[in-house]
């Protein structure tokens, strides 16, 4: 969706960030980059009328131009983004009720004092998990699609001017609960997370293979209850490498915090490799000294 | 999934290409969909003629061809034929494999007047 000219679904909406800890952010306007439509007006043909000559031949003419290719352009405007902010992010794709929101809540817990943590999240409707992201004390806004079934690159790019994730923090998209549709399209995330609960049975990486073929790394939620059910965790696990050999594996339980230690490990190593070079010049200190000045400012203001 | 959107993406597509060559008509349009592709070919068929209505493209032939899913075997090391994800290697029998081809959706070309 664009923002700035409203084309697109007027049913999504992206929140304003809630002044909810009473500060106001240092440099009161957003981080906005520029905010290219994609449209292209081009040059008008009004020449010579084919018509005129009595005679319109038909032509081939070659396209190949890919159908997504808008969203993946401001899909990579985002990636560029985030590279450039030595930001870490990650879009949790699963079923509802899997257990992401929860699993972030604790993450983010875990992590205090660690890393920063944003996080954007994706529903039909309420700010119910953005409620509960901020609850932890952790920025977070939420995108509500309306009708939609999930979340594409135009709304992360509007999400992320209104949140302003710190440079190298860690950012968390939670995308719709939804199986298929998210698989489908870039945000501009370094890595797709599926998170499978236990409870859903081992036959989903088979029935809903894109998804679990896009993900780098599966999580097995809620690995407390196994001894309640009869879940094929080897089963689970082959099929998911038949559709992704490459995929990794981890069981956690977000209640109990089982295997959470490997998870928190693999975010900090993503963030680790995110994070950009310490500066190598008078010019690109300065700005990083600002950039700091105005986290503190931030920080005090709470 | 989500043919009418793609359809949309088509129509632009169309409508840009048709603008910068000094179309009149649009006669035919080809799309590629790959085997892979989260795309029903049905509803994308349905999905263009709504679309297409009051455009230039208004009642083009629609042509899609579908290519076939490709990967590379880590074990054979070399192509072979993928008819769905999860499918093993038609040659050996392992699910090592690379998905090299059948996941793209394009617009190939057009017949314009």
């Amino acid at each position: 969706m664009c923002l700035t000219c409203g084309c697109g679904s007027d049913e999504v909406h992206v929140e304003a960030v809630p002044d909810v800890h009473t500060h106001t952010h240092a440099d009161g306007t957003v981080h906005s980059h520029a905010h290219d439509h994609g449209h292209e007006h081009g040059h008008a043909h009004t020449g010579a009328d084919a018509a005129a000559s009595g005679m319109t031949s038909p032509r081939l003419v070659q396209v190949e131009r890919d159908l997504l290719a808008k969203n993946d352009a401001i899909a990579q405007r985002n990636r560029n983004w985030l590279a450039q902010h030595g930001i870490f992010a990650v879009n949790l794709v699963s079923s509802p009720g899997s257990g992401k929101t929860t699993l972030l809540v604790k993450t983010i817990e875990l992590l205090a004092g660690r890393v920063p943590v944003a996080v954007i999240e994706g529903d039909q409707q309420t700010t119910f998990d953005a409620d509960r992201i901020r609850a932890t004390g952790a920025p977070a806004i939420q995108i509500n699609t309306g009708k939609g079934c999930h979340l594409d690159a135009a709304m992360v790019e509007t999400a992320l001017a209104r949140l302003a994730p710190e440079p190298d923090s860690v950012l968390m998209i939670e995308n719709v609960g939804n199986l298929v549709c998210p698989a489908g399209f870039d945000l501009g995330e370094a890595h797709k997370v599926v998170v499978l609960s236990v409870t859903e049975g081992e036959d989903k990486p088979l029935k809903y293979p894109d998804m679990f073929h896009a993900a780098s790394l599966m999580l097995l939620n809620k690995i407390d209850l196994l001894p309640y059910l009869r879940f094929d965790l080897q089963r689970c696990i082959a099929d998911a490498r038949r559709v992704n050999p490459a995929i990794e594996v981890l069981q956690v339980s977000a209640t109990t915090g089982q295997g959470l230690d490997e998870w928190l490990a693999w975010i900090e190593r993503g963030a680790s490799a995110a994070r950009r070079q310490p500066p190598r010049d008078a010019a690109a200190l300065q700005r990083r000294v600002a950039e700091l000045e105005a986290q503190l400012a931030r920080l005090q203001a709470r | 999934m989500h043919e009418m959107s793609l359809a949309e993406s088509v129509r632009e597509i169309v409508d840009d290409t048709a603008r910068a060559n000094g179309a009149r008509r649009v006669a035919a349009v080809r799309l590629e969909i790959g085997k892979l592709a989260q795309v029903e070919i049905d509803a994308m068929r349905f999905a263009f003629d709504v679309v297409m209505r009051g455009s230039l493209a208004e009642r083009a032939r629609l042509e899609i061809v579908q290519t076939d899913g490709s990967a590379w075997c880590m074990r054979c090391s070399q192509p072979v034929a993928l008819a769905r994800r999860g499918d093993a290697c038609p040659l050996c029998g392992t699910y090592q494999l690379q998905v090299t081809g059948g996941e793209r959706m394009r617009v190939m070309d057009m017949e314009i007047e």
